[in-house]
């Protein structure tokens, strides 16, 4: 099997607040491919935005702080880095697109400038051919008349050109890791699917390895090729897409799968949600964290944090279902 | 963008045009105002005053002249002073003016923005609590207090500044630096909101995405947005600045235009009074341009122009 491009070991960030101590993400571990796709996924809160920012060294501090864990880009801990270092990695090695492509984009300056500044940054060109590689970048994303949209300004793009752009700004030094934070979530439903044609496009192409971070369990079908289940600043299922779709086997992967959005007759999204709220991660329940949600909670659940069990290659759960002294149950679906 | 300066223009002049027949009017209006003859006015005076205003033609055709010389920029003469025209004095005391409130405007934003942006960045740590203690002080403390304070400590405690009077740049540094207080103040604190509301925004994660360093981040992605604020108030500041220096040209003796139009309001020189009045409103109005097209060429999302 190759070796992992990057390998995330117990990275734990928290936030000093003033109501407390934030426990926004709780030692997870992970490891990405070269070249594949994966989908990290739960309900809003959960910590993936954090994990992803954790990963770029970007978390606000204060009142943030990676307290401890390793991030290692091939030999590399990130976290030990310095910050020269780190911006060598920032948008050369691991780049970022965000949720709202309304407001990622500086409004004063044009799309080619953005573009531009990043190929400048982190490769010895010239202008002249940073100018040229935009206008390759931006015809890669699928926009019309590059030549014409480099002098354009965020505000006289659509939702769906301007999440191209940041497509185009992500992929511009060929990464080796693109995180894509909700890259859809904000945008409308057929917008939506042409991103996410996009992504689907870009990753085939390039040689780059995606984390999609979503809500929408759907979102990640057929893009992704492991999947990630969070909930409160852990992983709670880990496998890959397969896995995930047909064998789900975590009470809470079978919520979200319940609610994943629907569009009914009338074209209107239906949102079934998990009932019940996400604890509080001022102070997190020293048992599973899902258990005061969960239709199978047993006493266990309350007391002690499930470890990961793995009954299938590379499928793993962080469930006490899955202990062999637990009672049989049918999965819920 | 032509299309707009082009537009703007047009309507400065008709500003200028009703601000002038305004002051036109109500100085008719004023019973012994500086058009009805009287007996004080020496004779050479009258007879000049007869010359440019035709006082015994009628009204429309006085207001004709009165406007017509405007075009010419003529102002007319003193009404107290039978050599001078109020050109003469306007020539006289303007640079004088314009030299003290160009450094106040230079000190302001060199000092101001500065302040605002450390003030922002390092929010609620030392810098900050500095940077607000002392734009409080330049705030709320009159100019005439704070003259008094710098001339005391600066003149006469350790003597290495002039105290009043005018020749050459040791002559400007108090001045500018009492007119300049408020105008600083106020951009630092500006700066400092704008630049946090900035800060704040989405499209400064994404610049650190992309391996900007944290100093251009600051000084180009962040700033050219938080500035936009900044560029609005300087069009009222210029003029702030420029009306502030009456005060502060009369406590240090400085024989600027702000002097002159004091004096002109003791003297019940009208000619002076409106044709100073008018000076100003044709300079406020052309700050005023000049910030608007700035700020165009700042915000791409201000186009002036008509939807296509
Ligand atoms: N700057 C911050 N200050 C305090 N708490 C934060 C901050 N950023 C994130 N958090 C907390 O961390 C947790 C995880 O947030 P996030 O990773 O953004 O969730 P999501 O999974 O929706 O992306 C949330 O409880 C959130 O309140
Ligand atoms: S560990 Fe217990 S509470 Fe948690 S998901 Fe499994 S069954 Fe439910
Ligand atoms: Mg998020």
């Amino acid at each position: 099997m190759t070796k992992p491009i990057l390998k995330v070991e117990n990275l734990t960030t928290q936030f000093l607040t003033y109501a407390g101590i934030v426990q926004a993400v709780r030692g997870i571990s992970f490891e990405i491919y070269p070249g594949e796709a994966i989908g990290l996924v739960g309900e809003s809160g959960c910590g993936k935005s954090v994990t992803g920012l954790s990963i770029m060294r970007l978390i606000p501090d204060p009142p943030g702080k990676i307290v401890s864990g390793s991030v290692y880009l091939d030999r590399k801990n990130l976290l030990e880095s310095s910050e020269k270092e780190m911006r060598n990695v920032r948008g050369n090695e691991i780049s970022m697109i965000f949720q709202d492509p309304m407001t990622s984009l500086n409004p004063v300056f044009s799309i080619g400038y953005q573009i531009m500044e990043t190929l400048l940054l982190h490769q010895e060109i010239t202008k002249k051919q940073a100018k040229e590689k935009a206008i390759e970048l931006l015809d890669m994303v699928h926009i019309k008349s590059p030549e014409e949209v480099i002098n354009r300004y965020p505000h006289q793009l659509s939702g769906g050109m301007r999440q191209r752009v940041m497509a185009a700004i992500a992929i511009s030094c060929d990464p080796k890791i693109i995180i894509a934070d909700e890259p859809t979530t904000s945008l409308d439903v057929t917008i939506q699917a042409q991103i996410l044609n996009l992504l689907n496009d870009l990753k085939t192409k390039l040689n780059s390895s995606i984390v999609l971070i979503t809500h929408n369990l759907a979102v990640v079908a057929g893009l992704c090729s492991r999947v990630l289940v969070m909930y409160a600043g852990l992983i709670m299922e880990e496998g890959t897409d397969m896995q995930i779709y047909n064998k789900p086997m975590h009470p809470y992967t079978w919520g979200l799968m319940k609610a994943v959005p629907k569009i009914n007759e009338e074209e209107k999204e239906r949102l079934t949600t998990i009932p019940g709220l996400p604890p509080d991660l001022l102070s997190p329940p020293k048992g599973c964290p899902f258990a005061l949600r969960c239709d199978y909670a047993m006493q266990i659940c309350f007391q002690k944090k499930p470890p990961f069990f793995e009954p299938q290659k590379g499928h793993k759960i962080a469930c006490w279902l899955m202990d062999s002294r637990a009672p049989r149950t049918k999965r819920s679906m | 963008m032509k299309k707009y300066i082009i537009n703007r223009i047009f309507s400065m002049i008709l500003v200028l045009v009703v601000v002038s027949s305004l002051t036109f009017f109500l100085a008719k209006a004023i019973p012994g105002g500086p058009f009805t003859k009287e007996k004080k006015v020496p004779d050479v005076i009258l007879q000049r005053l007869e010359e440019k205003y035709h006082f015994d033609d009628p009204l429309w055709k006085q207001y004709a002249f009165y406007m017509g010389n405007l075009m010419k920029g003529d102002l007319g003469p003193s009404f107290r002073y039978d050599a001078l025209t109020v050109n003469d004095i306007i020539r006289k005391g303007f640079p004088v003016s314009a030299t003290i409130g160009f450094l106040a405007v230079l000190l302001s934003i060199i000092l101001g923005l500065p302040a605002g942006i450390i003030s922002a960045y390092r929010q609620n740590f030392w810098q900050d609590n500095t940077v607000m203690f002392f734009s409080l002080i330049g705030i709320s403390v009159p100019s005439f207090i704070l003259a008094t304070v710098f001339m005391y400590f600066f003149g006469l405690k350790f003597k290495i500044l002039p105290i009043a009077g005018w020749g050459g740049f040791r002559y400007m540094i108090l001045p500018a630096i009492t007119l300049a207080a408020y105008p600083t103040a106020y951009i630092a604190r500006l700066t400092r909101s704008s630049m946090l509301d900035v800060l704040s925004q989405d499209y400064i994660k994404t610049a650190r995405s992309k391996g900007i360093s944290e100093f251009r981040v600051i000084t180009m992605h962040a700033l050219k947005n938080a500035i936009l604020p900044v560029v609005t108030y300087m069009g009222p500041m210029i003029a702030a600045i420029f009306t502030g220096s009456f005060i502060i040209e009369r406590l240090f003796f400085i024989p600027g235009l702000g002097k002159y139009y004091v004096t002109a309001i003791y003297d019940r020189d009208y000619t002076v009074i409106l044709g100073t009045t008018i000076f100003y409103a044709f300079f406020l109005v052309t700050a005023n341009f000049i910030v608007d097209i700035l700020y165009a060429f700042l915000d791409p999302r201000i186009t002036y122009e008509e939807k296509k």
